[in-house]
C-alpha cells in the first residue's frame, strides 16, 4: 500500500463508489479468453469436486466428479477437463508466425499468433490449477496404473500455466480478484476484496444499491456462494455430504443417476453466480483501454507459450517437483527482473502509476523553465551534444547533483544526469544535462522535439522500461558445484512410483 | 470492590462460560491491544452469541463436516495399533534410533454419578491427574523409558479458572525429553505446506509446550525437560499416509507466554469498566436471549476495541467492531493511516486532503501530505480523460 492507493480507498469509502489507481488496463484481456471456476471437496487435498469451464460465457462445460472420493475418479475428472482445455490450446499454438527483428542473425524466432488465456476466480483457484497439475503430469499413460494420455499432457500445461502467473508481466492465467484490485480501490480492505462477490458488489453495484450495502449482502453466504475451490460449510452439510452419502448407498445405477444429477445441480448453483462474476469483470477491464506495453507484454507470453507448445512436442517430459539450484537461482532472478521491468513499464505508460514514484522521490514531474538545446561539450577528443535544461518541481524530489541515468518516458533513448538542485521549500530547481537520443553530429541545432522546450511538462524517472538488463551470471546446469547438491539430472523422468501415486 | 473472579463472572452473567482450547488461546496472540477482545475472552463470553444478538451473526470456526471428519480419520490411523504409524514415523522420517515404545492411552477417565460437578469437569480433572500420575513416573524413570501418551490431558490457568488442554500425543522421550506431537489433516506436498496452516499449528503446539512445562515445574522436575521442539504431522502428498516435520517454536513460546502473562493484567483494564457492565443474554426458558440488543451494544461500546481487517477471520466481534468503526481508516487496512500521516478518519483525510478543512497547527504537515497526494491523484486523472 502506499500514500496514493491509500487516498484512492479513503475517496472510495467516503463517495462511496469505486476509485481508478490506473488511468489504463495493464492486464491484457484476449479476445477469446477461458474461465475456469473450480468448487473442491473439504479436507482432502486438492480433491476436484467440480469445475464450471468454456470459453462461452452462455455454455459454460459442467464437470463433476462421480464419486469424489475415489482416486481413479478425480483422474477421469482430469480427463474430462483435458477433453476441454487441450484442444483449444493444441489449436493456438499450431497457429505461429515469425518474431520479426531488427538484430543481424540467422536463427528465426517464433510465437503463436494467439496464446490461452484462462481466467479463475481469485488466488486459490491458481493454487488451484498448480496442485492439479501436480497431481497428474508424473501419471504413466501405460502400465497397472495407466490413464489417459491427455491426464499427464493436462497436468504440465496446468503446471505451466501455474508457474508462469508467478510472473508479474504474464497474462495467461489471470486470478480476476487481483486483475480487479490492481485497476480500482474500493472502500473495503484487502481482506474483502479477497471476496469475489464482495469486491464485485463494490466495483459494480446492482442499479439502485449502494456500493457499501451491495458488499454488506455479499457477505451471506448463502445467497452468495464462495467463489471457491473450498465450499460453504453449510452448503456441505445441507447438500453435498447427503448426496454423497445418498450416492454411497445406492442400490443401482438409476438410483446413482438420479443423486448424481440432484448433486450436478447443487453444484452448479454454486459455482453459476462465480461464472457469471468473472465474465462480467473481464467485460468491466475489457472496456478500460490497454496501455501501450500490453502489448509488448502479450507477444512475450505468446512467444514463452509457443516454445513450451514445443518443448512438449519434441522432450514433453514433466516439470520437476524442485527446480535444481541453477534453475532456481535463474528463476528467481527471473522473478525479480520481470517485476521490475513491469513495474517501470506501467509507470511509463501511466501518469496515476508515475504518481506513486513521484511521491516517493523517486521521480518528478515539473515545467521546463530554462533550455540549452544546442549546447555542445568536449569531455575528451570527441565534440558531443549536452542539452542543458531547468525543471522547476512541487514534487518532494529525492536528488543529489551526480544522479544519473534519469529518463523521460516521452523520450525513453535520453538518459538526463543531475547537475544541481536548489529548493526554497515550496519549489525545488533541478538543472539536468542530457545526452543520447539527439540524432547524429553537432553541428547546428538539435533535432526538433529531441529536446525539451521551455513550458514543456517533463517527468524523470530512474525507472528502465525496457532495454538491456543484466539477469546475473549462473554456471551452467552441469557445472552445479557440490555445495549446491552437484550436477541435477537435466530432466525428471517419471517413475512407476509416481504413476502409482494415491490420490486420496 | 469485587475481585477479579467476581467480576468477570458478572460480565459473563447467567450464561455458561466458554471452554477455551489450545485454538482459543493461541488466537488470543492475534489482536493482543484489543480491550474488548481481552475483556470478553477472559470472561468467558460466547461472543457468537452476543455478535449473532446485535445483529452480525458470524461464521468464524464453523468447519466443514466433512473435513471435520476426515481430520478424525487421520488422527485415528495415525494413532492406531499402539501408535504403529507414529513408530515408524519417528523412526523413518526423523531417523530416530527408538528400539520400540509403550503407547499409554490416558483417554480413560473416571466419572461418578454421584459427584456434584459436571461429568464434563470430572472427566476433565480425572485425565489430567492421569496424565500428571503418568509424567512424574515417566520423568524420573530414567533414559529407557521411550513411550508414547494419547489423548493425555494437560492445563493452564486462564481468566480465573483451568483451561483444560488435549494435545494428539506426547511423546517421551527423545533425546531424555518430552516433545508434543500435533496431528493435522492438511497436506505437506513435496515437503512444503500452506505457511499459514503451519503457523497456526505452531501456535497451538506451543500452548500445549507451555502447559506441559507447567506441569513439570509442578512436579518439580524442572520446564527444559520439555521439548520447544514439536512434531507436526500430516498427510503426505495427497495420499492419506502421514508424514512429519520437526519445528521449533521457540517464538511462538514467547509470544503466547507474553500474552497469557497480559491477560492476568485484565484487572487493569478493568478498572476503566463500569462496574455495571454484564453482557448476560438474559435467556428464557427455551435459551432464547431476551436482553435488547440496543441494550447489549451500550454495554459493548463501554469497551474500546482496535479493530483491524484481520479481527474478521480471527474474532467473532469482528463484523460488529467493523460496523462500529465505519468512517475510521482502519476499516481499510492495517496501514492505510500510516500511508495517510496518521488520520483516523476517512471524512476528515479526504476534507484535509480537499482543503475544505482547514488544518490545525500539529496537522499541518499531514494536511501538506495529504493535499500533494490529492492533487497528484486529480491532475493524472484529469489528464487521462
Amino acid at each position: 500500500m502506499s500514500g496514493l492507493t491509500a487516498m484512492a480507498r479513503v475517496l472510495a469509502a467516503e463517495t462511496g463508489t469505486r476509485q481508478a489507481i490506473c488511468t489504463l488496463r495493464h492486464l491484457h484481456v484476449a479476445a477469446r479468453p477461458i474461465v475456469l471456476v473450480p468448487i473442491t471437496l473439504a479436507g482432502e487435498t486438492n480433491a476436484p469436486l467440480a469445475v464450471l469451464v468454456g470459453d462461452d460465457r452462455d455454455r459454460p462445460q459442467l464437470i463433476v466428479t462421480n464419486r469424489p472420493r475415489v482416486r481413479e475418479e478425480r483422474l477421469r475428472f482430469a480427463e474430462r477437463l483435458g477433453a476441454e482445455l487441450l484442444l483449444p490450446i493444441a489449436n493456438l499454438a499450431r497457429r505461429t508466425e515469425v518474431v520479426p527483428t531488427t538484430r543481424r542473425t540467422t536463427t528465426v524466432r517464433r510465437r503463436a499468433v494467439e496464446a490461452p488465456q484462462i481466467w479463475v476466480p481469485n488466488p486459490a483457484g491458481v493454487e488451484f490449477l498448480r496442485l492439479l497439475g501436480r497431481m497428474t503430469r508424473f501419471r504413466s499413460t501405460v502400465g497397472q496404473w495407466a490413464v489417459a494420455p491427455s491426464v499427464p499432457t493436462l497436468g504440465i500445461w496446468a503446471t505451466w500455466f501455474a508457474e508462469q502467473s508467478e510472473f508479474a508481466d504474464s497474462s495467461v492465467l489471470v486470478a480476476t480478484t487481483q486483475a480487479l484490485t490492481a485497476m480500482w480501490a474500493t472502500g473495503q480492505s484487502d481482506l474483502e476484496d479477497g471476496n469475489l462477490a464482495a469486491l464485485m458488489a463494490w466495483i459494480d453495484p446492482p442499479p439502485g444499491t449502494s456500493a457499501a450495502d451491495a458488499a454488506a449482502r455479499a457477505e451471506d453466504t448463502i445467497a452468495f456462494p464462495p467463489a471457491g475451490p473450498a465450499t460453504d460449510p453449510q452448503f456441505d452439510a445441507v447438500v453435498l455430504e447427503p448426496a454423497l452419502r445418498d450416492l454411497d448407498a445406492a442400490p443401482d445405477d438409476q438410483v446413482r443417476e438420479r443423486v448424481l444429477a440432484r448433486l450436478a445441480s447443487g453444484l452448479r448453483d454454486q459455482m453459476q453466480p462465480t461464472w457469471d462474476r468473472v465474465w462480467r469483470a473481464i467485460d468491466l477491464l475489457d472496456a478500460v483501454p490497454a496501455a501501450p506495453h500490453v502489448a509488448v507484454r502479450w507477444e512475450r507470453d505468446r512467444e514463452r507459450f509457443y516454445a513450451f507448445a514445443d518443448y512438449l512436442n519434441t522432450i514433453g517430459l514433466p516439470q520437476a517437483r524442485q527446480d535444481g539450484a541453477v534453475r532456481g537461482a535463474r528463476r528467481l532472478t527471473d522473478l525479480e527482473v520481470r517485476k521490475s521491468t513491469f513495474d517501470a513499464q506501467r509507470a511509463y505508460d501511466d501518469a496515476l502509476v508515475m504518481a506513486e514514484y513521484r511521491l516517493s522521490g523517486e521521480a518528478f514531474r515539473g515545467i521546463v523553465v530554462d533550455a540549452d538545446a544546442d549546447r555542445v561539450v568536449r569531455p575528451s577528443s570527441r565534440r558531443v551534444r549536452r542539452p542543458l535544461i531547468t525543471v522547476t518541481t512541487r514534487d518532494p524530489a529525492r536528488l543529489a547533483p551526480g544522479d544519473r541515468e534519469l529518463r523521460d518516458p516521452q523520450r525513453p533513448t535520453q538518459e538526463a544526469a543531475v547537475i544541481d538542485v536548489e529548493s526554497d521549500g515550496a519549489q525545488t530547481r533541478i538543472r539536468l544535462e542530457l545526452s543520447g537520443g539527439l540524432g547524429s553530429g553537432t553541428t547546428g541545432p538539435a533535432p526538433s522535439g529531441s529536446v525539451p522546450a521551455v513550458g514543456d511538462v517533463v517527468t524523470y524517472t530512474r525507472l528502465k522500461a525496457g532495454g538491456y538488463t543484466h539477469r546475473g551470471t549462473f554456471p551452467n546446469r552441469e557445472d552445479t558445484p557440490w555445495t549446491h547438491g552437484g550436477p541435477p539430472a537435466e530432466y525428471y523422468v517419471p517413475t512407476s512410483h509416481d504413476a502409482a501415486e494415491d490420490w486420496s | 470492590m469485587l475481585g477479579i473472579d467476581e467480576r468477570l463472572a458478572a460480565i459473563r452473567g447467567s450464561s455458561d462460560r466458554k471452554r477455551h482450547n489450545a485454538r482459543t488461546l493461541a488466537a488470543l496472540t492475534t489482536n493482543p491491544g484489543c480491550a474488548r477482545r481481552a475483556i470478553l475472552d477472559a470472561a468467558g463470553v460466547h461472543k457468537d452469541k452476543i455478535a449473532a444478538r446485535v445483529g452480525h451473526p458470524t461464521e468464524i470456526g464453523k468447519m466443514s463436516k466433512i473435513a471435520v471428519l476426515r481430520g478424525t480419520f487421520f488422527e485415528q490411523q495415525v494413532k492406531a495399533e499402539g501408535g504403529a504409524e507414529m513408530l515408524r514415523l519417528l523412526r523413518a522420517e526423523l531417523g530416530l534410533p527408538i528400539e520400540q515404545a509403550h503407547y499409554e492411552d490416558l483417554g480413560a477417565a473416571e466419572v461418578d454419578a454421584t459427584d456434584p460437578r459436571s461429568k464434563r469437569e470430572q472427566s476433565n480433572e480425572s485425565r489430567y491427574q492421569l496424565t500428571r500420575q503418568a509424567m512424574r513416573m515417566t520423568a524420573g524413570s530414567g533414559p529407557d523409558a521411550g513411550t508414547m501418551f494419547a489423548s493425555p490431558m494437560l492445563r493452564i490457568a486462564f481468566g480465573g479458572v483451568w483451561v483444560y488442554l488435549e494435545p494428539d500425543l506426547v511423546a517421551f522421550q527423545i533425546g531424555d525429553k518430552f516433545h508434543i506431537v500435533e496431528i493435522k489433516s492438511f497436506p505437506i506436498i513435496d515437503e512444503v505446506a500452506d505457511p499459514g496452516k503451519v503457523a497456526g499449528a505452531l501456535r497451538q503446539a506451543a500452548v500445549y509446550v507451555i502447559a506441559l512445562q507447567n506441569l513439570m515445574e509442578e512436579l518439580g522436575r524442572g520446564r527444559d525437560l520439555v521439548s520447544p521442539e514439536v512434531l507436526l504431522v500430516c498427510p503426505k502428498d495427497f495420499t492419506n499416509q502421514p508424514t512429519a516435520a520437526v519445528r521449533n517454536v521457540r517464538k511462538e513460546l514467547a509470544v503466547i507466554r507474553r500474552q497469557l502473562e497480559r491477560m492476568d493484567q485484565v484487572r487493569e483494564i478493568l478498572r476503566a469498566v463500569p462496574q455495571e457492565v454484564t453482557f448476560d443474554l438474559a435467556a428464557d426458558r427455551q435459551g432464547r436471549p431476551t436482553r435488547s440488543p440496543a441494550d447489549l451494544k451500550r454495554a459493548l461500546n463501554q469497551i474500546p476495541a482496535r479493530y483491524s481487517p484481520d479481527c474478521l477471520s480471527n474474532c467473532e466481534m469482528g463484523r460488529f467492531c467493523r460496523s462500529e468503526a465505519r468512517g475510521s481508516t482502519n476499516v481499510l487496512g492495517r496501514t492505510i493511516r500510516e500511508d495517510l500521516g496518521g488520520v483516523d478518519s476517512t471524512s476528515m483525510a479526504v476534507a484535509l486532503a480537499t482543503g475544505r478543512l482547514r488544518p490545525t497547527d500539529d496537522l499541518e504537515e499531514t494536511a501538506h501530505l495529504l493535499r500533494t497526494i490529492y492533487t497528484m491523484r486529480a491532475d493524472c486523472l484529469q489528464g487521462a480523460s
